[in-house]
């Protein structure tokens, strides 16, 4: 049967016009990073990458990323285990709370942040007194990255459980299993690709947070310069093509983000043809 | 009946071990992490008074920021409107070469990080760039106007519409088409009159987000904006702006608007979501 849209005319101009607009829109764009990071040749973008400046940024990156992730996939786990397999007043009201990093602004999110530990902050006064120091060093980083990431690994792990259904750690719990034993054999089996897909979400935000990082880093050359940050310092000081370098390593974690969602997604619809 | 359901409900819920130990840790770390710095804000906010908060977010150069926010935001989501539901059915309905590819593409935005994104389209549509030496002959500027903010506001916020309109259009069976199309309807009718509000909610749903978002997005429009006072400042800068004067309250305050539009603006998306899909079953869902 013909459907809607189907007459050869009409399909060949539909795909066009979305391909040529999806390519100028979207493909342009990340050809002109690489375009823009190569355009002085191989020696300079290598010249570039190994800039003291953008090693310490690469690195403070690196180390922010690999500490929010544990944090945010062990709140992710707890909170999706909570409100699939428990029912409790106020279980909504929670899972609505934790979408309120996808509503802020960045901006704002760095903002809170600073009210709350910065010098004239509630907190922050009682640190100050104490030479302890969260804002414009790598805590207030770390902070702001762990809120505006928080709600990835939840998000992908709470539709799924919900749909399993809690009878398989059920039984596990008749025939004697203790807590861990169930999460470890029973319930990761079943989530691991999403909890690997929540991670990788994780990932590509920590790494790239720009506006609410940028509010309570400082941007201290080498200390407190995240690479988006440091993309940033050398385009303002007309380095473009040394913040192009920088900024196709961001674009590359970007691709790598983007081939592995492909790469679960025909992993997920193989297995949904074979059962 | 309703009671035996919920005393096997009640006994069921505490079968599985975990309650207390992963509500703890997640009231903890929604505590300290999400509602305290939030908390924050309030406080900051209460040291203003009314008088002083109303000056503040209803100065000039703020008023003109958010003209220049709700009108960039408003054109990008009208453009992702179109533009995403044109992608969307293009995904679903036909099979082509590289289809594969164009689908893992829709993501770049949110993949991409937005300073890059941001810096990417500043060079791509400045004067020197691709697209800017292109379009400038044509007498149009793109980089440093308003055009610019509505671009990469539509770049950012591009797969809100997509993904939300794609499972949709995926789930529509294949008999609804049948039946307009042996009705006689012609293919521009059926698509008006079967398709399209069939698809509406999602498109409402998606296109919304997309200018939440927009309200919202700071790292990709600063590098093209231009940033000129009264013309091209977007409200997010200005909470920057407030923040380089060490004027906390006013930071605060300009923060509080952007948050209550958002906040306001995804209730009553949810809302009437919510309405939409009752009169859809007839009252019964």
């Amino acid at each position: 049967m013909r459907r809607i849209g189907d007459r050869t005319g009409v399909r060949r101009t539909l795909i066009a016009v979305a391909v040529l607009l999806a390519a100028l829109f979207l493909l342009l764009p990340l050809a002109a990073i690489f375009a823009q990071a190569f355009a002085e040749g191989v020696d300079t973008f290598a010249a570039n990458l190994s800039d003291p400046d953008t090693l310490a940024a690469i690195r403070l990156t690196l180390f922010i990323t690999v500490m929010t992730i544990p944090i945010n996939l062990v709140f992710g786990v707890f909170l999706a285990w909570l409100v699939t397999r428990f029912d409790f007043p106020g279980r909504r009201l929670l899972q609505t709370l934790i979408d309120i990093p996808f509503a802020v602004s960045p901006v704002v999110a760095g903002l809170v942040y600073l009210l709350l530990y910065g010098r004239n902050g509630w907190i922050g006064g009682w640190l100050d007194a104490h030479d302890i120091q969260l804002m414009f060093a790598w805590p207030g980083i770390l902070l702001v990255t762990l809120f505006v990431t928080c709600p990835f690994v939840a998000r992908e792990l709470i539709p799924l459980m919900q749909a399993q259904g809690a009878r398989e750690e059920e039984a596990a719990v008749t025939l004697g299993a203790s807590g861990w034993t169930i999460f470890r054999r029973v319930t990761l089996p079943n989530i691991r690709w999403a909890l690997l897909y929540g991670v990788i979400l994780t990932n590509a935000r920590a790494v790239g947070e720009f506006g609410a990082v940028s509010v309570v880093s400082g941007a201290i050359r080498g200390e407190t310069n995240t690479l988006p940050l440091h993309v940033e310092l050398l385009y303002q000081d007309y380095n473009t093509v040394g913040a192009f370098t920088a900024a196709s390593l961001l674009a590359l974690i970007a691709l790598l983000t983007l081939a592995a969602k492909a790469a679960l997604e025909w992993r997920a619809t193989r297995r949904e043809r074979l059962s | 009946m309703n009671t035996l359901a919920s005393l096997s409900g009640a006994s069921s819920k505490r079968v599985l071990p975990g309650f207390g130990l992963s509500l703890g840790v997640t009231l903890l770390f929604v505590s300290l992490v999400l509602l305290l710095p939030l908390t924050s804000l309030v406080g900051q906010l209460s040291q203003l008074s009314p008088a002083e908060y109303w000056a503040i977010i209803s100065a000039p150069r703020m008023v003109a920021s958010y003209l220049v926010t709700l009108g960039g935001a408003a054109v990008a989501s009208l453009i992702n409107a179109a533009f995403g539901l044109l992608l969307a059915w293009v995904l679903v309905r036909y099979e082509f070469p590289g289809k594969r590819l164009l689908d893992a593409l829709m993501d770049l935005p949110f993949a991409l990080p937005t300073a890059v994104a941001g810096i990417t389209l500043a060079t791509l549509y400045s004067g020197e760039g691709w697209m800017g030496r292109l379009l400038a002959p044509l007498g149009i500027e793109v980089a440093y106007t308003w055009v610019g903010i509505a671009l990469a506001m539509a770049f950012t916020s591009i797969p809100f519409v997509v993904r939300t309109v794609q499972p949709v259009l995926e789930d529509l069976p294949a008999e609804v088409d049948e039946a307009a199309l042996a009705l006689g309807a012609s293919d521009t009718l059926a698509f008006r009159r079967v398709i399209l509000p069939y698809l509406w909610p999602a498109l409402v749903t998606g296109t919304g987000l997309a200018f939440v978002r927009s309200l919202g997005e700071f790292g990709a429009v600063i590098f093209i904006a231009g940033n000129m006072p009264y013309e091209t400042e977007i409200t997010s800068l200005m909470i920057f702006v407030k923040l380089q004067e060490y004027d906390y309250a006013g930071a605060s305050a300009i923060a509080s608007v952007v948050l209550a539009t958002s906040l306001v603006l995804l209730l009553a998306l949810n809302v009437w979501q919510g309405r939409f899909v009752r009169r859809l079953h007839g009252g019964n869902a």
